[in-house]
């Protein structure tokens, strides 16, 4: 599996076990996302990837009732260990779900929550973020004029990316995105997809995808999952195009899924 | 004609002909067949029979409203004019108006909110976010409940064992204002609890998501949001507050107080109370009977225009979202 020699991972998953009650969802998760590098998690419904993604920003913590094992390392620290502010945390990996999900606030308050909840008081400071924060989005021309209309009036697809834009404006490391254009027309997802190839540059990416042709597309690495293990994880190029395992290419190759 | 007669003819949709049997052609289907017509006619019949049966019941919501009204209009318009809303009442009731009962009311509905709406939003705060769910929250909640179904006239004799006499406040708008509030909990603790049910998850996983501590997220993105619904509990909890009479009763409000109310510990004179007094212990019963229905009326047209302000204003955000 191809990597920077120089960079460890950003982010190191170790021996991950997760519990929904008494269920157990994720098997022995062990598995490595490199900087600046879009990481694909494929695999059928109920497989865990939404799960295992969930977990790097402590998100599962809301669900009551579950149980992680294992570590889970960014920089440098298990985040599931005591010590860890989980506040601080998930400024530094944010995340985009599915359905997006702006709040009843303009456009302008959407991108400027996060620095305003994270301490910035300054109004200068925080127009400029929100301006580079949109821009890093591609929304900045369609909606620069408009700053002060409600979010709520946005297409889907401009949703989408106010998401991403109000996710960035805290200046996070990693990025999770959960399925994040599966509700959003082609068109939109287009946009979508290049901006991941952008942003690439300066975040860490992990995408939670159904759409296997967008796994292929857009990320350098894929990891396959199946009923809550790894199955196999490979350099996208080989993985969809010369599988190690037959699990792999039977999902691939559409004979279930 | 049955499709027994035309074996090839398919399941007909017309409504007026016969049911075709379930199953296929005629040519297919056997055991079904009763007289599929009757059958029909028949399940349309005990249908419209229930339908109007429910159309009644929902009827007798609005006829029941627009007897009371009738009645009141009609006995107490005339004594309603502009001298009976601004001026204090003189000889013994039977002259001049009710603005000082008017104005007892007003302050009692706005005290009881006053005091309702910050300790229910936050009970309900913390029910809805913070509760974990276990013997804690079930007992509160039996206890709201229970708090619910207290009768009215309890209420005003525990406002007067604690407020008035307890805690020396003598009969005066705080006591009143105390347990009327203590009386509209239930009620906004109920409507703020589902206002922040209706908030989408999504929004706090939002929140949360970009670093945001739970009580920022609640205090930036969840009240904010939730604060119409709870809007509209307060003001239905008002409107209930102004129209209770056993509860004032012994805390807050007189028969007749010689001026307008200077403070919270002055006592007050109420309509809902008025109305019970000029129709049972006045000097003048028969005499006061058209400003007693005028007084009614002027009751159930502040209580029904509290209610109708609830109204539009969830209409209105409901058509926002």
């Amino acid at each position: 599996m191809p990597h920077d020699s120089s960079d460890s991972p950003k982010v190191d998953i170790q021996n991950l076990q997760f519990y929904y009650g008494d269920s157990q969802a994720l098997k022995d998760i062990t598995l490595q996302f490199h900087t600046n590098r879009v990481t694909a998690l494929i695999g059928p419904s109920g497989c865990g990837k939404s799960t295992l993604l969930r977990c790097i920003n402590r998100m599962n913590d809301l669900i009551p009732n579950t149980r992680v094992q294992g570590r889970l390392l960014y920089g440098g620290r298990n985040i599931y260990d005591a010590s860890v502010d989980v506040v601080t945390l998930r400024r530094y990996i944010g995340m985009v779900f599915q359905k997006p999900n702006p709040f009843p606030k303009t456009i302008f308050e959407n991108i400027a929550y996060g620095l305003r909840v994270n301490g910035v008081k300054n109004r200068n400071t925080i127009a400029e973020h929100v301006e580079k924060a949109l821009q890093r989005a591609a929304l900045w021309d369609e909606v620069k004029d408009r700053l002060h209309e409600s979010a709520l009036g946005l297409s889907g697809g401009q949703q989408q990316r106010l998401c991403i834009a109000r996710a960035l404006a805290v200046q996070p490391d990693v990025l999770l995105m959960d399925e994040p254009a599966s509700a959003l027309d082609p068109i939109a997802t287009q946009k979508i997809e290049e901006l991941i190839h952008e942003l690439k540059e300066l975040y860490t990416i992990i995408i939670v995808t159904h759409n296997m042709q967008q796994a292929a597309r857009v990320s350098d690495e894929t990891a396959f999952f199946y009923l809550g293990r790894l199955i196999e994880v490979d350099a996208t190029d080989t993985l969809f195009t010369r599988p190690k395992l037959k699990q792999t290419s039977d999902y691939i190759t559409g004979r279930f899924g | 004609m049955t499709s027994r007669d035309n074996p090839t003819e398919h399941e007909s949709i017309d409504a007026a002909a016969p049911e075709a049997p379930v199953g296929g052609t005629g040519a297919e289907s056997l055991s079904f067949r009763s007289d599929p017509s009757t059958g029909l006619r028949k399940r349309r019949l005990i249908q419209g029979l229930w339908f109007w049966l429910f159309r009644s019941a929902a009827a007798v919501n609005g006829l029941a409203l627009a007897v009371i009204l009738y009645f009141l209009v009609s006995r107490g318009w005339r004594a309603v004019n502009w001298t009976f809303l601004t001026q204090a009442p003189r000889e013994s009731m039977t002259q001049g108006g009710i603005l000082p009962c008017i104005v007892g009311t007003a302050c009692l509905g706005l005290g009881a909110i006053l005091i309702a709406l910050p300790i229910g939003v936050a009970s309900a705060v913390y029910l809805h976010e913070y509760a974990r769910p276990g013997r804690v929250i079930r007992i509160i909640r039996i206890g709201i409940s229970n708090l619910a179904g207290v009768p009215s006239v309890v209420f005003g004799l525990f406002g007067l064992a604690f407020f008035v006499v307890y805690l020396r406040m003598g009969v005066s708008i705080l006591a009143g204002a105390l347990t009327l509030g203590a009386m509209t909990l239930p009620v906004i603790i109920g409507a703020a609890e589902e206002a922040l049910r209706s908030v989408p998850a999504t929004y706090r996983e939002a929140s949360l998501g970009l670093g945001a501590t739970k009580w920022q997220t609640i205090y930036r993105v969840v009240l904010p949001a939730a604060m119409p619904g709870i809007l509209t509990g307060a003001i239905l909890g008002m409107s209930r507050a102004a129209g209770e009479t056993a509860p004032i009763m012994f805390t807050a409000a007189v028969f007749y107080t010689p001026s307008m109310p200077s403070s919270i510990f002055d006592e007050i004179m109420a309509l809902p109370y008025h109305i019970y007094v000029l129709a049972t212990a006045g000097t003048e019963i028969e005499a006061t009977r058209h400003l007693q229905y005028g007084t009614a009326l002027v009751l159930i047209v502040l209580v029904l225009g509290l209610n109708l302000l609830a109204i539009i204003f969830r209409a209105r955000l409901q058509e926002k979202h």
